[in-house]
């Protein structure tokens, strides 16, 4: 911008040292430079496959991404400079590393429900497992236990979590929270394995040993669950901009009412986020559900008293005692797996509409 | 108030599984209206747990007894022998199936607590399994192995499937010039107790462990379960394990030198090795505890997994005995073990053991 | 006395008393509850510590040579996850929250979540029957041409069910844990930051990382921690997919693994009894050592980054 008077040379394409009047790649570059890498690694392999080789997709499509990075920084660097040229090559990057994580998430996906639609049948969601061998069967008896161990290990640990996490942010000051800060982080250190049978333990010393119940269940699932939404919910209500407090202070707002009107509500996404992801860490658990709630082929609706089988307990038991015919077995816990899945999805379907109706409404 | 709405879709789940509490179509009936066309007066609850390789056979009698006998719910907790033993002795559950059974240093110990006080505990051989040795090689169902071959093959000595060793015994067989791959069970288990018991008794020379349910050296793939295991083997290439024979399926399974033949496994070869092996001495009636012999004269297949029920021979609570008794009865019943073999691939055990452990039974109370 | 000045003093309201006490009840619920896990998990370790090969049978000759392999293979994994798993959540999370385009980003969000979902048990079963044969050619290619490199010295694995393919299924498993908080802190980043560089001519990724990164860095590190807690515990998916002997060794692609201590407590609990029970919680007293050491190392280092923090 800090040109001289002089008149104006026609402009070339030349390299600026001035990087704002740089060149700039035409908008359809990068399509275009991709579906060359394509088929100039697509005609490699293809002269390979020639001498008797089978053709390989995975090198093909590897070799691509690769000339595709190459070129399209080269290109950059000579035309738009270093400053844009790194900016190709990083949003190069961050997409890759998007779609290479979506191979493997993307397989399971396909693997789970391929193998789960074939026993996702009616029978399945009205069927226990009491008095069937082979085929036949469902798992109503670990929808409900699932269902009833998770929400209550919900009920007891959002709670807890969320007020200590509020209390980290808001209230604590001092050796208390420095300490609970600390415990919360060796909480998340508890192998689950270790929580079934603590909570196992525990149980055993109210109502004698060898008990197992649905309760014990929720409450080996809450010690994972808590420090789980703690770390998370106290990690989005930081970053809940102080200059809002202020406001609502200075506009003699109670604290409290400051902190459930404006700060929960400024990060209920992230906080709902974390909360999924608790629930999602937990209605998985099958080591500590296998240890303190045992496991029944019979429907149980009662927490407190007897055996309750579980979802991911289910999909176990079914995979690793194989009766014959094996597929029978074999194809309940996929169906199983996939009925799992679903229900995850719909809790959370369910949180993202809730977080979205309350919410305030931000530019993005 | 706002964390109500924190709640919401704790609240939603606990609605929805109310909402599914219709009962499951399956139970209900048969023990409300109760004329499932039995005349069984048996009721109450009974809990088992234990060895999880004997869980198939277990699910299968229980589902059996449970039709015959609708007011009786029976749970079996396949958290494994030792788990299983030990929620026995604490008196957790009725009854336990076990690997293994108790030894004498355990039973003098005692403190069985469902038991009463001077009661002695019956153990009975009800589940036998025949273990196979699975492989996975192209176009080859069979092979003729000899111990000493088998030990070195799982000890790491024998490395190609083209080994001098193993052409020796397979005449006509082309073998592929191949590593093997040793899969073997990375949990601690009755199957690899069972099999390592095998490999030191047939082959001391070569196998130099001892029998243990722990892989007892580093090498070799480990898998965890039979499941595991026959997982790898069948995923893998040029792969050897063992593994319950109801689940070899399609692999390529290995015929067992006996004295100067090779035998494939099957049920009335497993059931004969348990006819030829001696029982324990010095336990009380009622304890048929065994001394496998691996190395019968006979054509018995000597890999064979022997899992024991165990129950008290007198209980505290007589409810419990009469479950027990009348349960045990069924298992060890030939129609119990026909069920057992069909859905679980056990060998059906002889009418000489069955005479036995039926008096045992019988003096359950 | 009455004339010195009183320091103003606020309102006191019920309200916040009430808030206020329950919070504090609250973190206090969690101090109770640890309180109660560490002195089961102590009493119980106790007799392990002094066990030797004699009394129980699960060790050859103290707990201490038997916890050692566990510990390495227990970080050794989870580090090998972590190094796959951060680069590519943190590259997914930037793709979502800025790359992506708005309404493909949120249904991508939400993909991302539910396969946080997928039970370990399921996560197992796809390592075993899926990936690890996939793979398993992959190695024999590595270790073929390779070889020479002590990370990739041979043998191959005859079914590839290796440390590093457990250490991928770990990384899947822990990849939607550190990308969804890492999103939802990039997507806290204060618009006015990432406008004022972009005005000031920055490109994208200049943005990213003068406005977007420095201002999440504690949450990455909160979520990599996350992360890592979930993959030095994980039990059932690396004891269905590794091939753990025990062993303590580097090498990434052999039958010969070291196994971890979660999973080791799996394959043995069922069959352990008497005293062997003792050294396998022990062992998980370990893991809970270890697990906080890496927490308290992250702690620190963000602590040391606070002035980075919205709230301080």
């Amino acid at each position: 911008m800090t040109t001289t008077l002089t008149p104006p040379e026609p402009r070339v394409a030349t390299p600026v040292s001035n990087s704002l009047t740089a060149g700039k790649l035409p908008n359809g570059a990068p399509w275009m430079i991709l579906a060359a890498s394509l088929l100039v690694s697509a005609g490699l392999f293809g002269v390979i496959a020639l001498s008797g080789a089978e053709f390989n997709w995975v090198g093909t499509l590897v070799v691509a991404a690769l000339i595709y990075v190459v070129v399209i920084t080269v290109l950059s660097r000579i035309v738009e400079g270093s400053r844009r040229s790194t900016d190709r090559f990083v949003t190069s990057l961050v997409t890759g590393a998007f779609l290479l994580a979506m191979i493997p998430l993307v397989s399971l996906t396909i693997t789970v429900v391929t193998f789960g639609l074939a026993r996702f049948d009616p029978e399945f969601f009205t069927y226990s497992m009491r008095s069937v061998t082979g085929e036949g069967g469902g798992a109503l008896h670990a929808i409900v236990g699932t269902l009833l161990m998770t929400g209550t290990a919900a009920l007891i640990s959002i709670p807890i979590g969320l007020m200590t996490s509020i209390y980290l942010v808001e209230y604590g000051r001092g050796r208390l929270a420095r300490g609970i800060t600390f415990l919360v982080d060796v909480m998340t250190g508890i192998p689950s394995i270790v929580a079934g049978l603590f909570a196992y333990a525990l149980f055993a010393i109210f109502w004698g040993p060898g008990t197992r119940t649905g309760i014990a269940g929720a409450v080996a699932l809450a010690v994972l669950m808590i420090p789980v939404v703690v770390r998370s919910s106290e990690e989005m209500l930081r970053l809940v901009p102080n200059e809002l407090r202020e406001a609502a202070y200075a506009l003699g707002v109670p604290k409290w009412l400051t902190i459930v009107k404006v700060v929960l509500p400024t990060s209920i996404a992230g906080i709902t986020t974390g909360i999924m992801l608790s629930i999602a860490r937990v209605i998985g658990e099958t080591a500590p559900l296998l240890i303190a709630a045992g496991f029944t082929n019979s429907m149980n609706y009662d927490m407190t008293e007897g055996r309750m089988q579980s979802l991911p307990v289910f999909v176990y038991t079914q995979y690793a005692n194989q009766g014959t015919p094996a597929s029978a077995y074999l194809d309940r816990a996929w169906a199983a797996a996939l009925t799992l899945i679903l229900i995850v999805m719909a809790l959370n379907l369910i949180a993202r509409l809730v977080a979205r109706f309350f919410a305030p409404k931000f530019g993005r | 108030m706002n964390l109500k709405r924190f709640g919401a879709p704790a609240v939603i789940a606990m609605t929805a599984a109310l909402a599914l509490s219709s009962c499951a179509a399956n139970e209900g009936g048969a023990t409300e209206n109760g004329d499932a066309g039995s005349e069984s007066t048996l009721s109450g609850n009974l809990v088992g747990a234990g060895s999880s390789a004997m869980d198939a056979a277990q699910q299968a009698w229980i589902a059996e007894f449970q039709n015959a006998n609708p007011d009786v719910t029976i749970d079996y907790d396949p958290s494994g022998s030792g788990a299983g033993r030990d929620t026995f002795l604490e008196g957790a559950s009725g009854y336990a199936g076990s690997d293994r059974a108790f030894n004498d240093e355990e039973i003098a110990a005692g403190g069985f607590a469902a038991c009463a006080p001077d009661s002695t505990i019956i153990q009975l051989p009800l589940y036998i399994s025949p273990i196979a040795v699975i492989f996975n090689l192209d176009g080859i169902d069979s092979l003729n192995l000899d111990p000493a071959t088998i030990a070195g093959i799982f000890a790491g000595q024998i490395t190609n499937w083209n080994d001098p060793a193993i052409a020796a015994t397979n005449e006509g067989v082309e073998l592929p010039d191949l590593a093997i791959t040793p899969v073997h069970r990375s949990d601690d288990s009755g199957t690899t107790e069972n099999f390592t018991d095998y490999l030191a008794q047939a082959a001391p020379e070569v196998w130099t462990y001892e029998a243990d349910g722990v892989w007892p050296f580093e090498g070799g793939e480990a898998a965890q379960g039979t499941s595991g295991v026959v997982d790898a083997v069948t995923n893998g290439t040029g792969t050897i394990g063992y593994a319950d024979a109801s689940r070899a399926g399609d692999l390529g399974t290995a015929a067992v030198q006996v004295g100067d033949e090779f035998l494939e496994y099957s049920p009335e070869a497993a059931a004969a090795i348990v006819d030829v092996s001696p029982f324990v001495e010095g336990r009380p009636d009622g304890d048929l505890s065994l001394e496998l012999d691996r190395t019968p004269d006979e054509a018995a297949y000597p890999i064979v997994l022997v899992a024991y029920s165990i129950a008290c021979q007198q209980y505290e609570d007589s409810a419990t005995a009469e479950l027990v008794k009348a349960y045990f009865s069924y298992i060890a019943s030939a129609e119990g073990q026909d069920v057992a073999a069909e859905n679980a691939g056990s060998a059906p055990i002889s009418d000489t053991l069955r005479e036995q452990a039926v008096a045992a039974i019988d003096s359950i109370q | 006395m009455s004339t010195a000045p009183a320091p103003i003093r606020a309102k006191q309201r019920p309200g916040d008393r009430v808030f206020s006490r329950s919070a504090v009840f609250a973190g206090s619920m969690i101090l109770v509850t640890l309180a109660a896990v560490a002195t089961f998990l102590i009493v119980q370790s106790v007799p392990a510590l002094f066990a030797t090969g004699e009394t129980a049978s699960i060790l050859d000759t103290n707990f201490w040579a038997y916890v050692g392999p566990l510990v390495f293979g227990t970080i050794w994994a989870a580090a090998l996850a972590l190094l796959l798993a951060l680069p590519v959540s943190i590259g997914i999370a930037l793709f979502i929250s800025h790359y992506a385009p708005r309404r493909l980003a949120s249904v991508l969000g939400y993909i991302v979540d539910l396969l946080a979902a997928v039970p370990s048990v399921v996560f197992g079963l796809w390592g075993i029957g899926v990936l690890a044969p996939a793979v398993q050619p992959l190695y024999t290619w590595l270790v073929d041409n390779l070889g020479w490199f002590p990370l990739f010295s041979g043998p191959v694995s005859g079914t590839g069910r290796t440390i590093l393919t457990a250490a991928v299924v770990l990384a899947v498993m822990i990849i939607p844990i550190i990308t969804a908080i890492s999103r939802e802190v990039f997507l806290q980043t204060p618009v006015l930051h990432e406008e004022a560089a972009l005005a000031l001519g920055a490109t994208r990724w200049e943005m990213i990382r003068t406005a977007v990164l420095p201002f999440g860095r504690p949450g990455i590190i909160s979520a990599a921690v996350l992360g890592l807690g979930r993959a030095l515990g994980e039990t059932m998916a690396v004891a269905m997919v590794l091939s753990a002997t025990g062993a303590v060794t580097f090498q990434l692609l052999t039958s010969v693994n070291p196994s971890t201590i979660a999973a080791n407590i799996a394959l043995s609990f069922p069959e352990a009894y008497g005293i062997n029970v003792n050294v396998l919680i022990a062992t998980g007293l370990i893991l809970f050592i270890v697990t906080f050491a890496v927490n308290a190392l992250a702690r620190w280092i963000v602590a040391r980054r606070s002035e980075f923090s919205g709230a301080n």
